[in-house]
């Protein structure tokens, strides 16, 4: 085992993903001198060479494009968006050009791409910074979107997702960049297909991705001292999402919470919500709840920024609302 | 695609083949629109009627292993690189015959074995694909040149402007060639464009650029094939403005209230095949029977490919979601190619 940071993994699964296929490049804003934005890529520019690591304008649609491009003729590009905020400017890119194209030429091309970018609120860096919009990017079919919360997923899911031959999202939650942890030397590739039970429990089920899986299990944590056993689930993927694994902890601790960093309106929780009504509606002993940001541009100062955003507490809270506790 | 080398034949053969090209592409479309009334086609259906020259001078330039990129108003793109009028047509009708399987219909045409990329959508949506396209050739080490075709209203889209710099910035082998024919949809150049000559845009991200008479099959071929060359050549980009314009509405949902009659009948008195046909004429090369003869080999060949989408199928409805994510049994095969 070896200490290390989310941050490392990210940029030990790029070396690595670089070393072993010829057909890989990273693109994107400041990825190359710099080091990228949140350093995740420094010192590969001076490993692997201007020709892979490539630093774009400012310009999303046509770099994202480009990847889209470059997929489509063969290669396996990696292309980073600084954020998920200016991912905004690529979205017709992404959602007209990488999600349509397989189904559009009837299976004839398909899209080896691969698009990472930051996303998230918890820096202070006010409203046009701090988005949490997956729930657009998994709305779409012909796209995967992953959201790895660990070390190992970190390391992992990126080279899972260049063997996919379908276009893939990462999201990286920009409060989780300094996450320290360990990791086994050995460390591989993982699968992106299926949710994981992060701590088994009995009586609720903690639904949660991204930098909010971390907050789910303070609130477990929490609700233990109350005996309050809580099962947290991290989804891993966003789409598909694993109905199995989320469905077997509901029919068996009866209750759950989803926790969402998206606005509760048209989020992903509202989606998970209502898949548990549809698939496990007569094993619940409580209406599902969620804990999701509130209705409103995330505020610059850290009392309402917190406030904005689900908290342990919140989690814990909602918890005990299903047990009858509305304190 | 009769030449490889930058020298344009301006032999009998070689334009009776450019006057076969751009009288298929014709056909073809009048015969659409005919189906279009009678409801075997539906949906969007835009016209080149009038603008036949850019493809079928552009292609001359291509080689098989080069790619191709282009708008919703690309069946004479199709047509011109290859594409045979069968599939191209049951893709019209939305069978399973079609380029893609009917899933994308007129606007839509896909194939792999020509490297056709596509028709796109979404206006300027299809350039910064291009340039990935010619930077996945040029990381290969393939001297592949990239034929990205848009309309004048892409220069108004970011896009553009974002593709134009990264191919130039890059030095990619993209050979932009937009098909300037007055009208995003329904407005006019004048009304959209601070700047209207478009070159200029091309020249402020340095790339070489000309402009061309767009109804001029033979000035078309000639101003390609020189920049097809020099794109080979330097691996850099190219800007061809190709000045044309199409006779028919934008869509066939269009009742033409921007433009008048007058303006579109002066259009037609530069025709781009009765054009080649005066020029073949005046130069001897073409006989009496030629015309008559291609126009039955044509209609032949349309009828056939209204037969085969006619006897084509329609996907099963339980198909309904393939092709939206690579089928299981295919990812591991993908993943290693």
């Amino acid at each position: 085992m070896t200490a290390t940071t989310y941050r490392e993994a990210v940029r030990t699964a790029h070396r690595e993903a670089l070393q072993r296929d010829s057909r890989v490049f990273l693109m994107g804003e400041d990825v190359g001198q710099y080091g990228g934005s949140y350093a995740c890529t420094k010192g590969l520019l001076e490993e692997f060479g201007a020709e892979r690591i490539r630093d774009t304008p400012l310009s999303e649609a046509g770099f994202v494009g480009a990847g889209i491009g470059a997929a489509l003729a063969g290669m396996r590009p990696i292309v980073e968006i600084m954020t998920v905020n200016f991912s905004l400017l690529a979205l017709d890119q992404i959602v007209n050009n990488a999600a349509t194209i397989r189904h559009m030429s009837g299976g004839q091309f398909s899209i080896p791409l691969v698009i990472r970018m930051a996303t998230g609120a918890g820096r202070q860096v006010a409203a046009q910074h701090s988005h949490s919009l997956e729930c657009w990017y998994a709305h779409v079919p012909g796209i995967r979107v992953v959201a790895p919360a660990t070390l190992a997923d970190a390391r992992g899911m990126l080279w899972t997702a260049l063997e996919d031959p379908d276009p893939v999202v990462i999201f990286e939650h920009a409060t989780l960049y300094s996450l320290e942890g360990e990791l086994p030397d050995d460390a591989r590739s993982v699968d992106i297909d299926r949710a994981a039970v992060l701590r088994p429990g009995h009586d609720v089920t903690l639904i949660a991705y991204s930098a909010n899986v971390q907050k789910a299990m303070e609130a477990a944590q929490q609700l233990a001292a109350e005996k309050i056993d809580a099962e947290v689930i991290d989804l891993r993927s966003l789409r598909p999402l694993d109905d199995a694994t989320i469905m077997a902890s509901v029919r068996k601790t009866r209750r759950a919470v989803v926790v969402d960093e998206g606005w509760r309106s048209g989020s992903l929780a509202a989606e998970i919500s209502a898949r548990i009504m549809e698939q496990a509606f007569y094993d619940l002993d409580a209406p599902v709840g969620r804990v999701c940001s509130e209705e409103v541009p995330i505020p610059y100062p850290k009392h309402l920024e917190d406030a904005a955003v689900p908290q342990p507490e919140k989690i814990a809270a909602a918890v005990r609302a299903l047990f009858g506790d509305h304190g | 695609m009769t030449d490889h080398g930058d020298k344009v034949r301006l032999d009998r053969e070689h334009l009776l083949h450019l006057m076969r090209e751009m009288m298929r592409i014709r056909r073809f479309e009048e015969r659409c629109v005919e189906l279009y009334s009678g409801t075997k086609i539906r949906g969007f259906l835009h016209l080149y009627i009038g603008e036949e020259a850019n493809a079928v001078g552009v292609m001359q330039a291509l080689n098989p292993k080069d790619a191709v990129i282009t708008t919703y108003r690309e069946h004479g793109h199709a047509l011109a690189r290859g594409i045979a009028a069968r599939p191209l047509m049951a893709e019209m009708y939305g069978k399973i015959e079609g380029t893609s399987r009917g899933r994308g219909g007129s606007m839509h045409v896909f194939d792999k074995a020509t490297r056709f990329y596509g028709g796109n959508a979404i206006v300027a949506g299809g350039l910064p694909l291009a340039v990935g396209i010619a930077l996945a050739d040029k990381m290969r080490g393939e001297r592949n040149v990239t034929a990205c075709f848009f309309g004048d209203g892409a220069t108004a889209e970011g896009v553009f402007h974002e593709s134009l710099n990264l191919a130039a910035l890059w030095k990619l082998p993209v050979m932009f060639v937009c098909e300037n024919n007055r009208y995003a949809m329904g407005t006019a150049i004048e009304r959209a464009e601070s700047q209207i000559d478009l070159v200029r845009h091309a020249e402020s991200y340095a790339i070489r650029a000309e402009a061309v008479d767009g109804m001029d099959v033979v000035a078309v071929e000639i101003a390609a094939r020189r920049a097809a060359s020099l794109v080979r050549e330097t691996g850099e980009p190219y800007f061809l403005e190709n000045r044309t314009y199409r006779f028919r509405a934008h869509s066939m949902y269009d009742p033409e209230l921007y433009r008048t009659k007058a303006e579109v009948e002066e259009w037609k008195k530069r025709d781009p095949i009765p054009f080649l046909e005066a020029w073949m004429h005046n130069t001897g090369t073409l006989h009496s029977d030629d015309l008559p003869r291609l126009e039955a080999a044509i209609a032949a060949e349309i009828d056939d490919a209204v037969a085969f989408a006619e006897a084509g199928h329609w996907e099963p409805v339980e198909d309904l979601c393939r092709d939206v994510m690579t089928p299981p049994d295919m990812r591991k095969k993908e993943a290693a190619a």
